[in-house]
């Protein structure tokens, strides 16, 4: 028990904020493309795309940050596919998600092979490095929890405040909102609905690139075969959970990335074989979606809309 | 030239609007998924070029491992087999609106149950010990697809994540069951062999086709009369087709839902058992390289018609089994087999896509 205790300490509470930031991405990715009114099942191929395409950009010219860009590109890229399946040939949401994270998975694994020469793990690239905040840094307890992370953690803070703005504040939020709602309406408010379908669900897959390239380039600075393992769907409960709502969402990613490190120290500790503590994750998503959604309403009409 | 060439494209096209006119209204319907099928070849082959590999060698070695000879059919039907059970699944839960894209899962706590039971009671009379293992995989596989039926019905939980997440737990829970009760001696993540009287028999050696494709096929039939000829099986495509409806038409849409899923979850375990019992005769770790998922791609290229499901399930297995001999050959990453799914998935999925692209090149292949 008092070796239990050991690993609740700061470290775990700073491993929390890293793990949740991922997850918080995604999630705010899925607020974006289901407020326009689309499912976004493929958050998990999207993210492992990212993941893959920042270690390979880094891997090829040696700057993580062009790592970064090409994450956000390539999860935009899907993004666009997805829309463009889901909007225009009206592919079932959920048909065309799982056909992108099949995709994902297979694409890169193929990829890893070509370009490493192995399915399971890329070559160290350089990744991002941690920057203390200055002052923040300093504090004791608060600063080690928040004041020492890389930039994207600080940055998805930045997003989730803006997602919030963007989504609640600006008229375009309120045209994103109407379209999820009521594209008809929308549609006869003069709003072009198809148009803003397709920015949201690529927006969607930039966030889930970004969440995706913090898991290789921001921690471990390798890609490995499937290396979301399920945050992209844990992202959605997380969105379910903070009911479409970016401080929600962030709140809850901060529980589920809370979940991933006390798993990883666990593991660390070797009281309990990994197995059995690698299912914490994916239980508690299971129990957070059952404990909560039936209050959870989702906001919009997700029917494809077909302009009369 | 280019204006030869450019007298060339009208009659193309006249061409195959000729070909398509004289096929039967019957195989027609089929068309778009043919077509889906070699969209995916072509989007794979160039993958394939791009990243340094020949096209034409990759697929020849594929076609050639599948079909080229007994044995690489005996493989192809091998492989085709747990597919048939996990496109049922799917199949069989999309039809009471439900997407249960947990097969995997299903069909590894499924497999466990079987290699459980064909381990514990080494000594009974094969025609009693593998029923019970083939029920014992069905049982458990039925209990995880209740799992997330329950979870939506009193609690709202949406299945797509519940079943997703209790894959990666299936995962998980079984490979710890073999890493630590239930390992076997040695270095391998594995159950001990079951007793030979749990063992499904191997009808085509050397290759591993079992009897458990008889199960599979019988399957077929019984979900094509449960889905047509029961009330069941009216209720669940009721519900699939308009709930609001099906609960005014008196139709208890809870009781159909959970029905749905139990029923998918055995039919996944049940292709776990098989997989078990006839294939690898003990649990090994990662024995499914993704049967679920095929299930998913099978059912969709099927047309969603469980007769549909066996056919394409034939193809999905023939890109597994053929997909090994040409890595070994050629040296191309088995994982193209998956690219290629994917993209048979993504391109099944939007019909309109591919009237689309006919209408761009002038055909009408439907009166629709």
């Amino acid at each position: 028990m008092v070796e239990f205790l050991d690993i609740i300490n700061v470290g775990l509470f700073a491993a929390a904020i890293r793990m949740a930031t991922p997850i918080a991405s995604a999630a705010l990715g899925g607020i974006f493309s289901e407020r326009a009114g689309i499912i976004n099942i493929g958050l998990e191929g999207m993210m492992l795309t990212g993941a893959f395409a920042g270690v390979a950009a880094s891997f090829f010219s040696g700057n993580p940050w062009l790592g970064v860009l090409a994450a956000i590109l390539v999860g935009g890229l899907l993004g666009l596919l997805h829309a463009l399946l889901t909007v225009k040939f009206v592919v079932d949401q959920v048909v065309s998600g799982t056909g992108i994270n099949i995709f994902a998975l297979g694409f890169t694994a193929y990829m890893s092979q070509v370009i490493w020469g192995s399915r399971g793990a890329s070559e160290s690239v350089n990744g991002l490095e941690v920057v203390p905040i200055p002052v923040l840094s300093d504090i004791p307890v608060i600063g080690n929890i928040i004041g020492s992370h890389t930039p994207l953690v600080y940055l998805i803070i930045i997003v989730t405040v803006l997602s919030y703005i963007v989504l609640f504040k600006t008229p375009i939020g309120l045209r994103i909102r109407a379209v999820g709602e009521h594209p008809a309406a929308a549609d006869t408010a003069g709003i072009d609905v198809f148009r803003t379908k397709y920015l949201c669900v690529m927006v969607s897959g930039m966030l889930a690139g970004f969440g995706g390239v913090f898991l290789s380039l921001g921690h471990l600075h390798i890609f490995t075969w499937g290396m979301t393992g399920g945050r992209g769907f844990i992202a959605l409960a997380a969105m379910i959970f903070g009911q479409w709502m970016p401080f929600g969402a962030f709140g809850a990613s901060i529980l589920f990335g809370f979940a991933d490190a006390l798993q990883m120290r666990l593991q660390a500790l070797g009281l309990l074989p990994p197995q059995i503590i690698l299912t914490i994750p994916y239980v508690l998503t299971i129990a957070v979606l059952a404990g909560v959604v039936r209050k959870a309403r989702p906001p919009s009409n997700y029917k494809p809309y077909v302009k009369e | 030239m280019a204006e030869e060439m450019r007298q060339l494209i009208p009659r193309a096209k006249q061409m195959l609007r000729g070909f398509f006119a004289r096929i039967p209204s019957e195989l027609r319907k089929i068309i778009p998924q043919i077509i889906a099928i070699i969209l995916a070849f072509l989007v794979g082959a160039i993958v394939l070029q791009v990243t340094g590999y020949s096209p034409l060698e990759a697929y020849s070695a594929l076609i050639t491992g599948a079909f080229g000879d007994v044995f690489g059919i005996g493989q192809t039907f091998t492989q085709a087999t747990p597919i048939i059970f996990t496109a049922l699944a799917f199949l069989f839960a999309f039809k009471s609106g439900l997407f249960n894209i947990g097969a995997e899962g299903q069909l590894l706590v499924g497999g466990f149950a079987a290699a459980l039971v064909g381990i514990s009671f080494a000594g009974l009379p094969t025609l009693i010990h593998v029923p019970m293992a083939l029920l014992a995989g069905a049982f458990t596989g039925g209990l995880w697809g209740f799992i997330p039926a329950i979870l939506k019905i009193k609690l709202g939980a949406h299945e797509v994540i519940t079943t997703m997440m209790l894959s990666y737990v299936a995962f998980y829970v079984t490979g710890y069951m073999v890493n630590y009760p239930y390992k076997a001696p040695g270095w391998v993540s594995q159950t001990v062999p079951i007793a030979p009287s749990a063992e499904l028999p191997r009808i085509l050696q050397p290759t591993q086709l079992s009897a458990s494709i008889f199960i599979a096929v019988i399957l077929v039939v019984l979900t094509y009369y449960t889905l047509q000829k029961t009330t069941l099986g009216y209720e669940v495509r009721a519900i699939g087709l308009n709930p609001a409806a099906a609960e005014s038409g008196g139709i208890n849409i809870k009781r159909g839902m959970i029905l749905a899923l139990v029923i998918s979850g055995a039919m996944a375990g049940l292709g776990g058992a098989g997989e078990i019992l006839g294939v690898h005769r003990r649990f090994i770790e990662g024995f499914s390289p993704g049967y679920g998922w095929d299930g998913l791609a099978v059912a969709l290229v099927g047309g969603l018609n469980p007769v549909g499901v066996l056919i394409a399930a034939v193809l999905f297995g023939a890109l597994r089994s053929g997909g090994m001999v040409m890595t070994r050959v050629t040296r191309v990453p088995l994982d193209i087999v998956s690219i290629l799914q994917a993209l048979v998935i993504l391109f099944v999925a939007a019909p309109m896509l591919i009237k689309y692209l006919l209408r761009k090149g002038g055909i009408k292949w439907s009166s629709s």
